[in-house]
């Protein structure tokens, strides 16, 4: 036989999971979300998210274009960095000033580190904040939807200043003010179930930082519809189900991402309760991001038949 | 919970396309010549005891073990030597091999004949002359492993048999338990060993029942089934699986009180201790998409595996080939390869099936990570060694890895993780031979 075989180093069969199809898990898994914003916010939440995935991949297609590199927008990572970008917005956000937001995300914060895998912080997370920052004016404009009860009608429900008012119920079918993505949490819970049962994200993160939060408002409030409030307002659920677990920066360890929830827990609970932020969720996770790769360095984890003896000490000093 | 804190080792979910599990091993029509490699295991090369013209036949000593670490070669097939030469292996590296003309009668040599064993040491030199190795694919002669200087309290059988496709083991089970079971007991009986467990993956019920029948008289051998998951077939993770017990990093099996023999190694033991027979032919399974009858062969030693080939049938355009399992064998580039006592398959794999995926950017999702049965953190290696970081290869463990391949199965950005964990390894290990760079 005169064919050439193909040589390659061993393993020579590969999973079905692909970058591609883990985005798509992601996707999958934020469509609750949309659909939800859509009926509590009205159609123009759906504009807002298609104008910001549009956006993010035009923004990624461009760069690469120019720089003559290989386009990577199939990996479908820039879809999910517009739609959560798009989730963190109120629905009444110019597009101008989200199409910004799309900006700082896919071009600053991702390609200029050199691209997927390589950004130090969450760049929708990123996105989001700088829209924070630089117009205030829009993204603390809440719409309200028109079933909201009327102490609602002020603020998000962090803001309010009795919590004890608040029904959960509204608060877990996200009829109340707040940003596209973050107020329904039935609907976070479904995409958080889909991206678990998919083995897209270890449950870890969400479970960490969802329960420490909640445990630190118990501890600091000692009532539990108070603590109940605190987890399911604001962008805490959204957060801890779809930024907090970005691939990028998060920890690799078990015990790593154990300590990384915890610890987002720690400041966010520090920024909304003792802050003069009422919401804590972005912060946290940007002051967190950039702790990942220390947070890697102390929690490896114990390779199998290690041993610790002083002798080994000595060896390792040849290192 | 607290031990996946300490390492997750997940397991990978390797497909379990086990087509060839029900399909008995008949013999291979025997091939015009066979190579015999006088270098089948790990250790010192044997030396051949034959010249060109030479009659042989089926269980002749044709090689002689060069050192304490070694085994004895025998012939496969009855015929002449047409030459004793040295051959280039996949490896590069070059090796002594006797090639014999087969003249079709396999006349079984008059010396063949069942060993008189009556103790430890009759029985370790019964083992020595038959030139018993690790069959899983280690090939470490047998009787230097059943003389452990430190005391061991188990005999551990590798059963497992978690690579993709290949079921050689399987049937083995199926068709010589009498044979695994005699073996075992010869083995527990001469050293010493108080017990014997078996560890068989549960996705092969029908071997863990049939043992479980044949050894329930026997309350000193036990079978454990095991999770079906990659990795439990490596010797290091199986006695933690079976024994809970870790080898410590350089050690061997017997520092953690086991020693460790793959299932048809011990068959083959059994059948030797009945018949006198040496180590001369064995079970291969040939699968793969390119492969037009899957099936279990019985393979005389030194059959080239284009003999294999068209005996089996390509089927479509041929990509690659693949000596062994098809997350650990090494794909060959040269049909003519002999195949030795560790061949356990052939995986034929289609031109389509064959093209190396697309390499993209690592999202560190970490999965390396999670599926590693060492513990360890592919990612950061491939990260260290990109950076040629000795210290930090250090930290990082690198010279744990057996290159099982789960980090590179599991990466959804296909990279070549496992590749670089042995280029990171022989590195890291060349570097700290050198004693630079500190």
């Amino acid at each position: 036989m005169d064919t050439k075989l193909i040589v390659s180093a061993s393993p020579h069969v590969r999973s079905d999971e692909t970058t591609q199809s883990l985005m798509a898990n992601v996707i999958v898994a934020l469509c609750p979300c949309v659909v939800a914003s859509a009926i509590i916010f009205g159609v123009r939440a759906l504009l807002v998210t298609a104008v910001s995935v549009v956006a993010c991949v035009a923004f990624e297609w461009l760069y690469c274009k120019l720089l003559k590199r290989a386009n990577p927008i199939s990996d479908l990572s820039a879809v999910v960095t517009g739609i959560i970008l798009a989730m963190n917005v109120p629905v009444g956000m110019p597009i101008g000033q989200l199409i910004i937001g799309d900006l700082v995300a896919i071009i600053v914060v991702k390609q200029l580190f050199g691209g997927i895998g390589m950004n130090f912080a969450n760049p929708a997370l990123v996105g989001r904040i700088v829209l924070f920052i630089s117009f205030a004016g829009s993204m603390n404009k809440w719409v309200f939807p028109d079933a909201a009860v009327d102490q609602l009608s002020k603020a998000t429900p962090l803001a309010v200043a009795d919590p004890s008012k608040l029904s959960l119920l509204d608060l877990f079918m996200g009829i109340h003010g707040g940003v596209l993505g973050e107020t329904c949490a039935l609907a976070i819970v479904l995409g958080l179930i889909y991206l678990v049962a998919t083995k897209t994200i270890s449950i870890a993160i969400p479970a960490s930082y969802v329960g420490s939060v909640f445990v630190f408002y118990l501890i600091a409030t000692r009532d539990l519809h108070s603590a109940l409030v605190a987890v399911l307002s604001g962008g805490l659920l959204f957060g801890a189900v779809f930024m907090a677990t970005d691939y990028v920066t998060s920890p690799f360890t078990l015990k790593g991402k154990l300590v990384y929830g915890v610890c987002l827990g720690i400041v966010t609970f520090a920024i909304r309760y003792w802050g003069s932020y009422t919401e804590g969720v972005s912060f946290a996770l940007l002051f967190m991001n950039l702790w990942v790769p220390y947070i890697n360095d102390l929690t490896r984890q114990t390779p199998y038949g290690y041993v610790k003896p002083a002798k080994k000490a000595k060896e390792g000093a040849g290192k | 919970m607290l031990n996946k804190l300490k390492r997750a080792a997940l397991g990978a979910h390797t497909p379990h396309d086990k087509a060839t599990a029900a399909s008995k091993p008949i013999p291979m029509p025997l091939p015009a010549q066979v190579r015999i490699l006088m270098s089948q295991h790990i250790g010192a090369p044997a030396k051949a005891l034959v010249k060109k013209g030479d009659e042989v036949f089926v269980g002749t000593k044709i090689g002689e073990a060069g050192g304490f670490v070694s085994a004895n070669i025998h012939s496969s097939v009855s015929g002449t030597v047409a030459a004793v030469e040295a051959f280039r292996l996949s490896n590069g590296r070059m090796c002594d091999s006797v090639v014999i003309k087969t003249d079709g009668k396999q006349t079984v040599d008059p010396a063949v004949k069942a060993p008189e064993v009556t103790d430890k040491a009759s029985f370790l030199a019964a083992v020595r002359e038959c030139g018993l190795v690790g069959l899983g694919g280690a090939g470490f002669p047998t009787d230097v492993k059943l003389q452990p200087k430190q005391p061991v309290d188990t005999l551990l059988i590798n059963a497992s048999e978690c690579e993709v496709w290949l079921t050689s083991d399987t049937q083995e089970m199926l068709e010589c338990s009498d044979d695994i079971i005699r073996g075992i007991k010869a083995v527990l009986q001469y050293t010493g060993i108080p017990k014997c467990i078996i560890g068989i993956e549960n996705n092969k019920p029908e071997c863990i029942d049939l043992l479980c029948k044949k050894t329930k008289d026997d309350s000193t051998i036990e079978v454990k089934p095991l999770p079906s998951v990659y990795g439990t077939g490596a010797e290091l993770i199986l006695i933690e699986k079976c024994l809970g017990r870790e080898v410590p990093h350089g050690g061997l099996p017997a520092d953690a009180g086991a020693i460790v023999m793959n299932v048809t190694s011990v068959s083959t033991l059994g059948k030797y201790l009945a018949t006198g027979m040496p180590v001369v032919q064995r079970t291969i399974t040939v699968d793969g998409d390119a492969c037009a009858k899957p099936q279990n062969v019985i393979v005389p030693v030194g059959t080239a595996y284009q003999d294999i080939l068209d005996y089996v049938g390509v089927k479509g355009e041929l990509g690659k080939v693949v000596a062994g399992g098809a997350m650990m064998g090494p794909a060959v580039e040269n049909l003519s390869y002999p195949t030795t006592k560790t061949t356990s398959g052939l995986i034929l794999l289609s031109k389509a099936a064959a093209q190396p995926a697309q390499v993209n950017p690592c999202i560190r999702c970490g999965r390396c990570v999670e599926y590693c049965p060492m513990g360890l953190e592919p990612v950061e290696v491939n990260q260290a060694y990109a950076a040629r970081d000795v210290q930090e290869l250090g930290k990082l463990h690198a010279d744990y890895c057996f290159n099982c391949g789960s980090c590179s199965f599991v990466c959804p950005a296909k990279r070549p993780v496992t590749q670089m964990m042995s280029l990171a390894k022989a590195f890291y290990l060349g570097e700290i031979k050198k004693g630079g760079n500190k």
